[in-house]
């Protein structure tokens, strides 16, 4: 499979904080990668640096690849070809990332304008026969419609119909479901997959919600303070985690053990929150880690390859796993 | 219900009917967690929290350059207003100097004398006086009677709201200088008018501010609190809640003073000051006459007019940096 | 919901709201004008030089002055209602066509002024906005507060002295030159040549305030997920910055701009007096110096309709520009 977004070595610095440190992964052409954590751990970040969306004061270092483009070193107005051509966002909240005076269709029809010259009438078929591609009903007549007159699941598909509008090769979702009721979620990621069959789309995932992980990715990265901390497929990160914060992430999650309810005991937590990002020495999870040794603290633990696309940055991963032993690769 | 009331009810049922079916499920992140436009904790928590002007507050002011250099100008006008009856014994429409003399050209009238020999600085640091006073004045009676109506509009709400609201729409639909001027002319012109006058037309906006800020806090939890202890009315509104109002009060009042002084100097530009008393506004009037000669007698009194008027809006922007951080904040 | 609907459902709910407010004005203007000192017969036996207390009397009696309040103020409705505000004893012709012919010059140089003030306020505030924080943003917010600060008839008189006394570019008041008989390009420019300072005068004030105004709503606009959708679509800053946050941003402003007429009618007093600009604002300092009440409240109660008016249009062009509003009843 060839690989679509290369990203190596990515950081992005704040002030004196790196909220990403040393982020490296990639994606496939029609892959779907989940980047998993909670919050404050870098992801949104990472998908603003993606875009170059940072905010002024915050600065990317490292090589963002996408098509074999390096897109760091692109100025800004090149990049904003790229934008909404090659790689499109979606964000969290749709009722206010939409403009609440123009019609949905009006700015539907932004996004085919600004890249495809196209004449007025062909660019608002277009923009119905997007509306109906995200499956609204009646395109026509909601094409006229404001923000404010939809549902929250209406509108997260304007926004995905925005977004897809000139065929992107990589669609980042930063949180699609999140604000949206849980069965509308479904539909919705339901929804993203379908157009990344029929688009020929990748699909850059961006949650903490690892139900959404379980089912819709190819491909999921978790990271932890800014830094990827495990990389594996789902099968395997769900049936053996091997990085600490994983596997605390897991057992905090009830649905993924078959019939588990709160009544069969408490939840485990994972104790404390993220500490700041700033020059700590040593392990970054070492402060809520279960199982840290003194020497944790000396050395932040690399990227070490268990199986192919299987990644963990942990000194002391557990080695008996499902009654399998687990080591690292050239040990 | 607005809309968004509806969605949110109707999340609720069928979360309740999601749960009853596949159990609960995982428990969904703290609304602050949200990525970047976490919305404002401040107005999250703010039903419990009491905010009242102090030590911080004072702080953020006097930290700001514009405002302390306000302050300052402020200070030399009261300095000078009062000193004016020890610097300038006398009347000081009395005719004394040679008329129209220029700045400097004579060593006892430092600003010249106008066409009636008439000592201009002398007429300055007087006609400080009448600006202050008629401003301070003014200013507070407007805020007694606005506070007062707007208090009881905000906190009684029902028909007595409906009146009120209404009275206030009258008087800020009618142009207030307009009104003002009907008013001084009816009445007479003299400073006790003048200055009924502007505290008339002042008071609707600070009714409208108050009746705002007492129907937001009205909700707040320790309103209900103190309702719930059984206090009266009375209390609940000059106890609990006018103390929360203060902040906007105390921007706008500075405010008011100065767009009380501007008032009464066009009054008196007009011809409709108090006829007894020399003010910065019937200097620039009476100068009017011999401005292609004598442009200083209009120009002087009106640079003293900007300047106190300018320091006030600059303790103005400084109160509201102070008290309005969320303002401060895109000034940085 | 189609821009007709919505305009048309706030024409009515704005009406019906006025209606009461107009009824208070009225009623007001009557009583103030019953305080008056001295009424039409003062006047008239000022004006004669002398009159007899029966003179007076019977004066009264014609004119229905001696009729009991309640009385007076429905005769006052009545007379409303077929557009009549009385006769001005100073002038001698009815207070209706004294306004009427005074009425265009205030309404030419208040729309000028607004203009002015509102290109000005918002390209200042467009910078401020832009370089927020730093200096150009802080130099202009000083400056704007000094134009906030200048009473307007002053700066009128100083800006007189400049131009007119000391440059000489620029005549020193009044509408056009007497007896002049330019038309079509070159009346417009002498007109303008006219209206120029007083305009200025009287839009510098109000300059601070859309600056400023311009300056909080674009940066908060600016803020909004909204404008970073668009970036993320690869908008044009300049499309942007216009399409989608100017349009948000415009709206508060033109609310603001309906709050002023009130205001700028007032300041419309004192800056036709410096320049002898025939208009309401003149016409009431003259009524004032003639010891005219009918006309003074006359102007008074005209204003108060003119304000209506305005911020009916100004409800108006909201409900235009913003869809938000009138959708729910």
């Amino acid at each position: 499979m060839s690989r679509l977004l290369v990203v190596e070595g990515l950081s992005v610095r704040i002030g004196a904080a790196e909220p990403v440190k040393a982020l490296s992964f990639s994606v496939g052409a029609g892959e779907t990668v989940a980047i998993v954590g909670e919050s404050g751990s870098g992801k949104s970040l990472t998908a603003l640096a993606l875009m170059a969306l940072l905010p002024r004061h915050a600065q990317a270092k490292g090589s963002i690849r996408l098509g074999g483009r390096e897109l760091l070193s692109l100025e800004e107005r090149a990049m904003r070809e790229v934008r909404g051509r090659e790689v499109a966002m979606i964000f969290q909240e749709p009722m206010t990332s939409l403009n609440p005076v123009v019609s949905v269709g009006r700015q539907i029809v932004e996004a085919l304008q600004t890249h495809e010259h196209l004449s007025r009438r062909a660019v608002r078929a277009r923009a119905i026969e997007l509306l109906d591609l995200v499956r609204i009903p009646d395109p026509r007549r909601r094409a006229a419609d404001f923000p404010h007159q939809l549902s929250g699941g209406m509108r997260q598909r304007v926004m995905i119909a925005m977004a897809v509008a000139c065929r992107p090769k990589l669609l980042i979702a930063d949180e699609p479901t999140t604000a949206l009721d849980v069965t509308i979620q479904a539909q919705v990621l339901d929804l993203l997959d379908t157009l990344r069959r029929e688009l020929g789309m990748s699909l850059l995932l961006i949650t903490h919600d690892l139900g959404v992980v379980a089912q819709w990715a190819d491909k999921v990265v978790v990271m932890y303070a800014g830094r990827k901390v495990e990389q594996a497929l789902p099968d395997a990160l769900f049936g053996a985690p091997l990085h600490p914060y994983t596997r605390g992430l897991l057992s905090a999650s009830p649905r993924l053990k078959a019939g588990y309810t709160y009544r069969d005991g408490p939840l485990n937590e994972i104790p404390g929150s993220i500490v700041s990002a700033k020059g700590e020495k040593g392990c970054p999870f070492r402060p809520r880690c279960a199982v840290a040794r003194p020497s944790c603290a000396g050395f932040e633990p690399e990227l070490l390859p268990f199986a192919p696309d299987r990644l963990v940055a942990c000194a002391f991963p557990p080695t008996f796993v499902g009654g399998e032993i687990v080591a690292p690769l050239g040990l | 219900m607005s809309s968004t009331e509806i969605g949110s009810f109707g999340v609720e049922v069928e979360r309740a009917e999601t749960e009853a079916r596949l159990g609960p499920s995982r428990p969904q992140p703290e609304p602050k967690w949200s990525n970047l436009h976490a919305p404002d904790a401040r107005l999250a928590c703010a039903d419990a929290v009491v905010v009242r002007p102090g030590a911080r507050e004072l702080r953020l002011f006097v930290a700001n350059p514009n405002a302390l250099a306000g302050l300052l100008i402020l200070a030399a006008v009261i300095v000078a207003a009062l000193v004016a009856p020890v610097l300038f014994p006398g009347d000081p429409l009395a005719m004394t100097g040679q008329p129209l003399q220029w700045p400097g050209q004579s060593a006892g009238y430092p600003l010249g004398t106008d066409q009636l020999g008439r000592n201009v600085l002398a007429g300055i640091f007087h006609g400080a006086r009448v600006s202050l006073v008629v401003g301070l004045v003014a200013t507070a009676l407007g805020l007694a009677i606005g506070v007062l109506v707007g208090a009881i509009a905000g906190y009684f709400g029902g028909w007595i709201d409906t009146l009120l609201v209404r009275v206030i729409e009258i008087f800020q639909t009618l142009p207030s200088f307009v009104l003002l001027v009907v008013l001084v002319f009816i009445a007479q012109p003299s400073a006790p008018t003048i200055t009924l006058g502007i505290a008339i037309i002042s008071w609707p906006q600070v009714a409208r501010l108050t009746r705002a800020e007492f129907r937001a806090i009205r909700e707040k939890d320790y309103v209900m609190a103190a309702r719930s202890l059984g206090f009266g009315s009375a209390r609940i509104i000059f106890g609990e809640i006018l103390p929360n109002a203060l902040p906007p009060l105390i921007v706008t009042s500075s405010v008011m003073v100065a767009t009380a002084i501007l008032m009464e100097s066009a009054l008196s530009f007009m011809g409709l000051g108090d006829p007894n008393v020399v003010s910065w506004g019937s200097m620039i009037g009476a100068g009017r006459e011999v401005i292609r000669s004598a442009w200083y007698l209009t120009a002087l009194p009106g640079l003293a007019i900007v300047l106190i008027v300018l320091s006030l809006n600059l303790i103005g922007d400084g109160l509201n940096d102070a008290l309005n951080p969320r303002f401060a904040e895109d000034r940085r | 919901m189609a821009a007709a609907q919505r305009i048309g459902r706030t024409l009515l709910r704005t009406a019906l709201h006025a209606a009461p407010t107009v009824l208070g004005i009225v009623i007001l203007n009557f009583f103030l004008l019953k305080l008056a000192p001295g009424d039409a017969a003062d006047a008239i036996a000022a004006q004669d030089g002398s009159a007899t207390a029966e003179t007076m009397a019977s004066l009264r009696h014609t004119w229905g002055l001696d009729n009991p309040t309640l009385v007076q103020l429905v005769t006052y409705l009545d007379n409303l209602a077929h557009f009549s505000l009385g006769t001005s004893p100073h002038w001698g012709v009815p207070v209706i066509d004294l306004i009427a012919q005074r009425l265009p010059g205030t309404l030419i140089l208040m729309a000028v002024s607004l203009g002015i003030a509102i290109v000005i306020g918002l390209a200042l505030g467009a910078v401020m906005a832009n370089f927020a924080g730093r200096l150009p943003d802080r130099l202009i917010s000083v400056v704007s507060l000094l134009f906030y600060s200048v009473p307007g008839f002053w700066i009128g008189l100083m800006l007189i002295v400049l131009f007119s006394v000391t440059l000489g570019w620029l005549p020193t008041g009044g509408a056009g030159a007497i007896g002049s008989r330019l038309t079509g390009l070159a009346a417009i420019v002498d007109k303008a040549r006219y209206m120029i300072l007083p305009a200025t005068s009287l839009a510098l004030f109000y300059v601070a305030i859309y600056a400023r105004l311009t300056r909080a709503s674009m940066l908060e606009v600016q803020s909004q997920d909204f404008v970073r959708t668009a970036r993320a679509k690869g908008v044009s800053p300049l499309a942007v910055t216009v399409r989608h946050v100017l349009r948000n941003a415009l709206i508060p402003i033109t609310t603001l701009a309906g709050m002023h007429v009130g205001a700028m009618l007032g300041g419309a007093v004192v800056v036709e007096t410096v320049y002898n600009w025939p208009g309401l604002g003149r016409l009431a300092f003259e009524a004032v110096m003639g010891r005219d009440s009918n006309v003074l409240l006359g102007i008074l109660l005209f204003s108060s309709l003119l304000v209506i008016f305005a911020n009916a249009l100004v409800d108006l062009l909201h409900a235009w520009l913003d869809p938000r509003i009138g959708a729910h009843a």
